[in-house]
């Protein structure tokens, strides 16, 4: 292990990454069939991504709207000019035996990503379409299986290729590019960014060279990583994988390898599956797209915000830590979430609490996401409000939590009907601490004695006694003041 | 005896006066089928419960006094590689043998709210790749002209129906000569319309960037009616002219042609006529000056590559274009227990013939890596140099001249063995698809034989109309119009 060591810091990793974000558009890249995800197979389907004959494609315009701001938000230079090519394989679930997508004219050009503190030059992003899915048939994967079925629903479906330079030197940084990424995305509203569902798909170039080298070592293409984690994992595999061959005296050899997440170890594609000559030539049914700076300049108008800006926003407008601000950010549906909330209530900081303890404990607990829960914005402001204005205690509202969120009712509404009102008349909760030092003479005694860390018993006893609906501070100052008569 | 003829606007006209009806029309046109095209074989199949769906209709609205759109019940042929919805298009292949189109060409579309009866799909080239009709997997098509020789092609199929009187107006397709090239060898008149002015949607493609719906006809006036019903912009086709000049191409078939100048081209004089044809083309070139036009040599000096760079670019496209007929689909599919692969290999050996072979390897070699700069690139650049020469032409000349084909028709079978003779055999014809620009071919004399001579106009892009007008003004000088064979004419 320690020759491991000492051979890594002998060796530079060198990472580029392509990442395939799926566009959210309603209709595919060039017909109008719907892209909604989930539907009966090969029922999203018509003539032109069957690839039937005598059909012809159409641009989506939504889907270079949303090129385009991906390209923008990723600082590349969006061509003036971009066209279209047929890159050319034959494959059953690609229907023209051919992909439409960019060669030598991509849609955005050269531009960059901050990532810890560093630039990740970016190569290019190109539009292309999806292609299909295999069914394997006669048992449960591919080897064993009788015959195949085709399911072309997602072909068709827009993509952006995003390609990077090799500019990533850890597993860490592609993992932090990759999630930077897809956090973009979704602020620009042009993908789901699920890795898991396939709405994001990485792959990774991986190669190493001795320390201080300025040639590139010979690189595999890491494929099927379907989480961030699945990305550190290969690429740590591989850069061990190669300094081992390396050490060894033997030489990389150039190929894609697929990963499995299960055996934590990837292994090389079959060469017929690499060995493509793709004949790229321009799509002749597609005349060269013309981007006017007017088309650019619209959309940057509209431009939504990006997790940059939100997370100097959040901590100048709301006084958020940088540790809260990151986290509205990276989770954006916590962050839309407070956005919201936070018209109603000034009180931020109890606000992230919320969002970040309870609620999002609660969600973890009963496996839901935010966008199931009922809860609204303006109630959990109101709830805040109640605790702040002690109607309720901070205990009770834990309480509430689950409720508000399951069934959407205000925290008003659940305090009424469960009789939940916090209690701050001095009367009532002063008979209950004297019911409290009634019940413990013999802790009374004790205290009376100087053991006062039994202070806390007779609190929590009064809490208790009033079912958690007694003013805290008033019991307090009540049973301190009773306890020392 | 040969029956009056009667041009398919005046047969429009009598039955929107209610002279005739649509029905009956059709009824002698499928008569006429029935006694000729068991010869002539323009036909691959017969769609009569359309065309009489549709003749039903003409005539109810002529029933109700209303007005007719334009060739309203005039019966017409359409190329088996256009699609009518719930109909085979075979392309003329096996590998499409059975295929049903599951959609309306745009074309067709227009054909059916014009009310014109399509009477059936006729034979072609396979896929539209060949000079001859030869390359069907399903017929021989016969030039009624002479039964021993090739109708041309690859729209074989409609140019021998129009030519044989099985209908007046028919569509073909025309890539890289396909529909005035048959026009030529028939004695017909077909139009290479503007690239982009007639949609393409629903013919299936051989090479996109040329490919172009083209109407044939007897005369130019049928020929421009015809035009009028197709061209039009379609938002299913981005190569579509999305915002074309308004034009109505009938009316100004009759303004003069004196002053125009038109430009020879000296290349396609020079080389490889038949004399018949050199001496018919000269005798044209009288016809204009005679007119009133000035008519002088011009130099296309790139034109020499044109076939050189078509081979290239419409292969390259087919290859692709044609990577769709893999069996796991539509169309045929033969089984094979090994694996995915050995079933393409086995459904495309199968399904299609030897020239589409030979065309999808040239194009697939031309497209490969280490090779695409020396062929497709070096291909487009020359495309574009032919471009810019007749660019220059057009700069001096308001429209060109020169044959249609080198030679009139050939004997079946007399090319069929020789591809590189069939392919020079489009010099004429290749250079309009390359440059995207219209070009109609008219009949403009007969050789010793009495086979048709063809005569080539070129317009700039857009210039159909005076291209149309400068044919109709030949047409009606030199009286070269509704041409029937002997032996036909009295069927």
């Amino acid at each position: 292990m320690a020759s491991a060591v000492a051979a890594q810091t002998k060796y530079e990793t060198v990472i580029g990454l392509e990442i395939h974000v799926q566009l959210k558009t309603a209709t595919k890249l060039f017909c109008s069939c719907p892209t909604r995800f989930g539907a009966e197979q090969n029922r999203n389907t018509c003539p032109i991504c069957l690839g039937n004959p005598g059909v012809l494609p159409v641009l989506n315009r939504q889907a270079v709207d949303f090129a385009i701001l991906a390209g923008l938000a990723l600082n590349c230079e969006i061509a003036p000019l971009t066209k279209f090519d047929r890159k050319q394989y034959f494959y059953p679930d690609l229907p023209k035996g051919y992909q439409i997508s960019q060669y030598d004219r991509p849609i955005c050009g050269m531009g960059y990503l901050e990532v810890m503190g560093q630039k990740i030059r970016i190569t290019r992003a190109h539009l292309e379409e999806d292609a299909g899915k295999l069914v394997h048939a006669g048992a449960a994967g591919l080897a064993g299986s009788t015959h195949s079925l085709v399911d072309l629903n997602r072909a068709g479906v827009p993509l952006l290729e995003i390609v990077s330079e090799p500019d990533i030197r850890s597993s860490e940084q592609a993992r932090a590019y990759a999630e930077t990424l897809r956090n973009i995305v979704r602020y620009l509203g042009i993908c789901d960014g699920n890795l898991e569902e396939g709405s994001l798909r990485c792959d990774a170039n991986v190669s190493i060279r001795p320390m201080g080298a300025t040639e590139y070592g010979t690189k595999a293409e890491l494929k099927n990583m379907n989480s961030f984690r699945s990305i550190q994992r290969a690429i740590d595999y591989e850069v061990q994988r190669q300094i081992e061959i390396v050490e060894s005296g033997e030489r990389v050899v150039q190929e894609s390898r697929l990963w499995n997440d299960a055996t934590g170890t990837s292994a090389p594609m079959r060469s017929k599956e690499e060995a493509h000559d793709y004949r790229y030539f321009p799509e002749p049914d597609l005349r060269p797209l013309v981007i006017p700076v007017e088309w650019i300049n619209d959309l940057k108008a509209k431009m939504p915000e990006l997790p940059e800006q939100r997370l100097a926003r959040l901590k100048d407008q709301f006084g958020l830590s940088d540790y809260d601000a990151s986290v509205l950010v990276e989770f954006k549906e916590l962050g839309d979430f407070f956005d919201e909330a936070a018209e109603y209530t000034t009180h931020y900081k109890a606000l992230t609490n919320w969002l970040m303890g309870d609620i999002t404990g609660y969600l973890k607990s009963s496996q839901k996401k935010l966008e199931d829960s009922k809860l609204t914005p303006k109630a959990l402001a109101e709830m805040i409000a109640m605790v702040d204005s002690s109607k309720i205690s901070t205990a009770i509202a834990k309480k509430l939590i689950p409720d508000m969120v399951e069934t959407g009712k205000s925290a008003e509404a659940l305090v009424e009907e469960q009789g939940l009102a916090q209690v701050s008349d001095e009367g009532e909760i002063r008979k209950i601490c004297e019911q409290v030092i009634a019940d413990n003479p013999d802790n009374v005694a004790q205290f009376r004695a100087g053991k006062e860390k039994l202070f806390g018993f007779f609190v929590g006893q009064a809490m208790k006694l009033s079912r958690g609906k007694a003013n805290p501070e008033l019991v307090n100052r009540l049973m301190g003041e009773l306890l020392k008569q | 005896m040969s029956k009056p003829f009667l041009s398919a606007l005046e047969l429009h006209q009598q039955i929107q006066a209610g002279e005739r009806s649509a029905v009956e029309v059709l009824d002698e046109t499928f008569s006429t089928i029935e006694k000729l095209d068991g010869q002539i074989q323009a036909f691959n199949a017969l769609t009569k419960d359309i065309a009489y769906a549709t003749a039903n209709q003409v005539d109810q609205k002529v029933k109700a006094g209303e007005t007719l759109p334009l060739l309203a019940g005039v019966p017409l042929a359409l190329k088996d590689n256009i699609h009518m919805e719930g109909v085979k298009t075979t392309c003329s292949s096996k590998i499409l043998q059975d295929y049903v189109a599951p959609f309306n060409a745009t074309v067709t579309n227009h054909l059916n709210r014009h009310l014109i009866p399509i009477v059936g799909k006729t034979n072609m080239d396979e896929f539209a790749m060949g000079s001859s009709t030869e390359n069907s997997a399903f017929n021989k098509t016969k030039n009624p002209w002479d039964v021993a020789r090739v109708p041309g092609g690859s729209s074989g199929g409609s140019a021998a129906a129009v030519a044989s009187g099985q209908t007046l107006i028919s569509l073909g397709s025309d890539t890289g000569g396909s529909v005035r090239q048959p026009a030529s060898l028939c004695g017909i008149v077909g139009l290479k319309p503007t690239y982009g002015l007639v949609s393409r949607y629903g013919l299936v493609a051989f090479a996109s960037s040329l490919d172009q719906i083209s109407p044939f006809a007897m005369n130019v006036s049928d020929l421009a009616a015809l035009f009028q019903v197709i061209a039009s912009p379609d938002t299913m086709d981005s190569t579509s002219i999305q915002d074309p000049p308004q034009v109505d191409y009938m009316a100004e078939l009759n303004k003069p042609v004196e002053g125009l100048k038109i430009g020879y081209i000296a290349e396609l004089l020079d080389a490889g006529l038949q004399p018949e044809v050199k001496a018919a083309i000269e005798k044209a070139i009288q016809t204009y000056r005679d007119m009133g036009a000035m008519v002088e040599a011009v130099s296309l000096p790139n034109i020499k590559y044109a076939i050189a760079s078509y081979y290239i670019i419409a292969t390259a496209e087919a290859s692709s274009n044609l990577a769709r007929y893999d069996g796991v689909r539509y169309g045929l599919r033969e089984m094979d227990d090994k694996d995915i692969y050995q079933m393409y290999l086995a459904t495309r050996a199968k399904g299609f013939g030897n020239e589409v072979k030979r065309r999808i390897m040239l194009g697939t070699f031309s497209l490969s890596s280490g090779y695409y700069d020396a062929y497709y690139g070096k291909a487009q650049k020359v495309r574009q140099l032919i471009r810019n020469d007749f660019s220059k032409a057009f700069s001096q000349f308001d429209f060109l001249i020169g044959p249609t084909s080198p030679t009139t028709a050939f004997k079946i079978g007399e090319k069929s063995s020789d591809p590189v003779q069939m392919y020079l055999s489009d010099i004429a014809t290749i250079p309009v698809n390359l440059a995207g620009i219209p070009a109609i071919s008219i009949p403009c004399g007969f050789d010793n034989q009495h086979l048709p001579i063809g005569l080539q106009l070129f317009g700039p892009h857009l210039s159909e109309a005076g291209l149309l007008r400068t044919a109709y003004a030949f047409e009606t000088q030199t009286g070269l119009k509704n041409l029937r064979p002997e032996a036909l004419a009295t069927v």
